[in-house]
């Protein structure tokens, strides 16, 4: 299944290279993008892990943008 | 952002008071509180990071540079890292704003609300909630919410947004109305058909978001380089600081670390990590602005290398319609066996009889018709007006043992007998579109190897519209099969580099459009099998867009290496020279945030396509 998400305040073009990378080695994402452009993070993954998926992901872009707002569209 | 830019004012203030003061306590003083303004901030997230052991953070990266140029005694270059740095973060974030603004106004084509009739009046509601069968109102200015059906008004519609095309579209009772257009004029009344989601405005909208994941080969690259760049540059500063005052007698520590400061400071990968992106991200916008969909970054920076281009004919070279071309009768008027061939074929659904019937131009009598009999594979016969009429192929002609015109013409061609006496032939052809011609020569200016078509048609035919265009390959009599197999001979044809498109209509030609490096679809406002199946959406006709495309992909292409090119270069050259001992901690400033605002600056040329066409 598919998920966007909005990261409100993404200004950081190479913490978003690095938080890409990350959510894209989690268990269970099969593809995660994230757009610098459109502040937008598309992730694709099994549907019965997502709920851990989400909050893992949103770990890491608070580490690496601690200003950054999650929100799921 | 606001609060950023004072405390930089006032860090500026600070800064520069501490330049002209001479009482060395106080001038210490406006240092530390300048350099606090400015930085405060970047310290404690460099301190947090590190605690988590993530070195290569460009906050830690920062604070090192700066505090380390106090502890060797140079205050001013210590502050000037750090309020320079925020200052070309502030002005980062700031283009960053205005690009992904100018990017959103392009795409400013989502509805707001629907003006849905209901039985307490017209009500406004939000797209989305509107459900198809849902009569709406779409009154002069607005944006036509839903794609729909006219059913009762008539208007112009401004297409532009989607199409790039600047003239305006007439609708009336009947005309499908496809979301994101502006009505121009009239009131329009219309009958929803597609939920907001499955419209063509969600469909476009989606289509440009998305297009950021998939990659260009050059984002890629940079955020590899990016990712051993920095680790790289750390590494090579940790040594200069400590080994050569170690090796070389004269050598001092402090003159050393200064140069290690330095090369932290231009350690951070920044101006290349966002450039790359913004200039492709800017192509795709500008691109959109012609009315011509890209799916992606690497579609993009794949066309910019595009050799072969491979045209199917029907409904992308030519309109996809068919009309009578020729009438070339035997014993009786051209008038006469138009309308006796038009009446014998009435019954077919053929798109030859629509064609007779519209060269015709008169209302059909069908009491005139009797006995009509279908000869399938052959054509047709019927009695008109006590005639016994044959229209057909060759073959019908040949069965009926009639002599017939045996000169080769290109198109079909619809042989006529009456009463068993041959009465001539009409031939119906698909007629070029005015802009193929314009669209191949602008090919061949831009040094595209070979332009070649694919069609099902006959051979004569075929050659006919090459001739015509100027093509420099046709493949005529295909099945649909036979296509995919041309285009693997073609593909085998360029060189390694290189890359082939095919364009289609998008109708009957997925698998072609799939296995071509990049497959183009023409027509694609309001055909959802073409914004599916290809990598490229023309929404006009006009294969002439092909070549804008191409274009675009160039310019964008080429900017985006210049910034590669320009930073990189830039930044090795600052290296090489601090670690030399002649570029001080100013010019490592330069290199970190004027190469980045430069490069910035740089890519937001892609996203002006005005003098393109």
């Amino acid at each position: 299944m598919k998920k966007k998400f909005m990261l409100e305040g993404l200004d950081c073009a190479n913490c978003t290279a690095k938080i890409e990378k990350e959510v894209n080695a989690l268990k269970g994402v099969e593809s995660a993008s994230v757009s610098f452009m459109t502040t937008k993070m598309i992730i694709e993954g099994d549907e019965d892990k997502m709920a851990d998926i989400i909050v893992a992901a949103e770990k890491i872009v608070n580490k690496y943008e601690p200003h950054v707002k999650f929100k799921a569209l | 952002m606001k609060r950023l830019v004072w405390r930089l004012v006032f860090s500026s203030i600070f800064f520069s008071a501490a330049l002209i003061i001479n009482v060395e306590i106080l001038k210490i003083i406006f240092f530390v509180v300048s350099y606090l303004f400015a930085g405060y901030d970047v310290v404690i997230s460099a301190f947090r990071n590190i605690l988590r052991g993530d070195v290569f953070d460009e906050n830690f990266l920062m604070a090192v540079a700066s505090l380390g140029a106090f502890a060797i005694g140079e205050a001013p270059e210590g502050v000037a890292v750090m309020l320079f740095y925020q200052i070309g973060e502030l002005f980062q974030s700031y283009a960053v704003g205005q690009s992904r603004k100018s990017i959103a106004a392009l795409m400013d084509i989502r509805p707001d609300y629907a003006n849905v009739k209901t039985e307490d009046g017209l009500v406004v509601m939000d797209p989305e909630e509107v459900k198809p069968g849902d009569i709406i109102v779409v009154k002069p200015g607005e944006k036509v919410p839903l794609d729909g059906i006219v059913i009762d008004g008539s208007s112009m519609l401004d297409t532009s947004a989607l199409t790039g095309e600047s003239v305006p579209r007439d609708i009336t009772t009947g005309s499908d109305i496809l979301s994101g257009c502006i009505n121009i004029n009239g009131l329009v009344t219309a009958r929803v058909t597609k939920e907001f989601e499955e419209s063509t405005v969600s469909k476009i909208l989606d289509l440009v978001e998305n297009a950021g994941s998939k990659k260009s080969k050059s984002e890629q690259f940079i955020t590899k380089f990016a990712r051993y760049y920095t680790p790289a540059v750390v590494i090579i500063a940790a040594l200069l600081a400590v080994v050569p005052p170690l090796i070389i007698k004269e050598a001092t520590f402090s003159q050393w670390i200064y140069r290690a400061l330095s090369f932290l400071v231009v350690s951070c990968p920044c101006a290349l990590v966002i450039s790359v992106p913004l200039s492709f991200f800017g192509g795709i916008g500008g691109a959109s602005k012609k009315g011509i969909l890209v799916k992606g970054s690497n579609y993009l920076e794949a066309l910019a290398n595009t050799e072969i281009v491979v045209f199917d004919k029907t409904g992308t070279l030519t309109k996809g319609v068919f009309n009578v071309q020729e009438i070339h009768p035997e014993g009786i008027s051209e008038q006469e066996l138009l309308e006796l061939t038009a009446y014998a074929e009435n019954y077919s659904n053929h798109p030859i009889s629509s064609s007779l019937k519209r060269a015709y131009k008169n209302e059909i009598n069908a009491e005139r018709i009797s006995n009509v009999e279908e000869i399938p594979g052959h054509g047709v016969s019927a009695v008109i007006d006590s005639r016994k009429v044959a229209a057909g192929n060759v073959k019908l002609m040949e069965k009926m043992k009639i002599d017939y015109n045996k000169n080769e013409f290109s198109g079909t061609v619809v042989h006529m007998a009456v009463d068993g006496i041959y009465a001539g032939l009409i031939v119906i052809a698909d007629e070029v579109k005015e802009d193929s011609k314009n669209a191949i020569s602008k090919l061949k200016n831009i040094n595209i190897k070979q332009i070649v078509m694919l069609t099902g048609d006959t051979l004569k035919a075929g050659e006919k519209a090459a001739r015509e265009l100027g093509l420099h390959k046709v493949y005529a009599e295909l099945l649909p099969a036979d296509k995919v197999e041309k285009v693997e001979e073609l593909l085998a044809e360029k060189s390694l580099k290189g890359k082939l498109a095919f364009v289609g209509d998008g109708i009957n030609d997925a698998p072609v459009l799939a296995r071509a490096d990049i497959g183009i679809a023409m027509g694609g406002l309001g055909s959802d099998a073409a914004i599916e199946a290809a990598d490229i959406v023309i929404m006009t006709d006009e294969p002439s867009k092909i070549a804008t495309a191409i274009k675009i992909s160039q310019k964008t292409l080429n900017i985006a290496s210049q910034n590669i090119i320009f930073a990189i270069g830039i930044k090795l050259v600052i290296l090489l020279l601090s670690a030399l001992g002649y570029a001080t901690m100013w010019a490592a400033v330069f290199a970190d945030v004027g190469v980045a605002i430069i490069a910035i600056l740089n890519s937001f040329r892609a996203l002006n396509v005005k003098d393109i066409d």
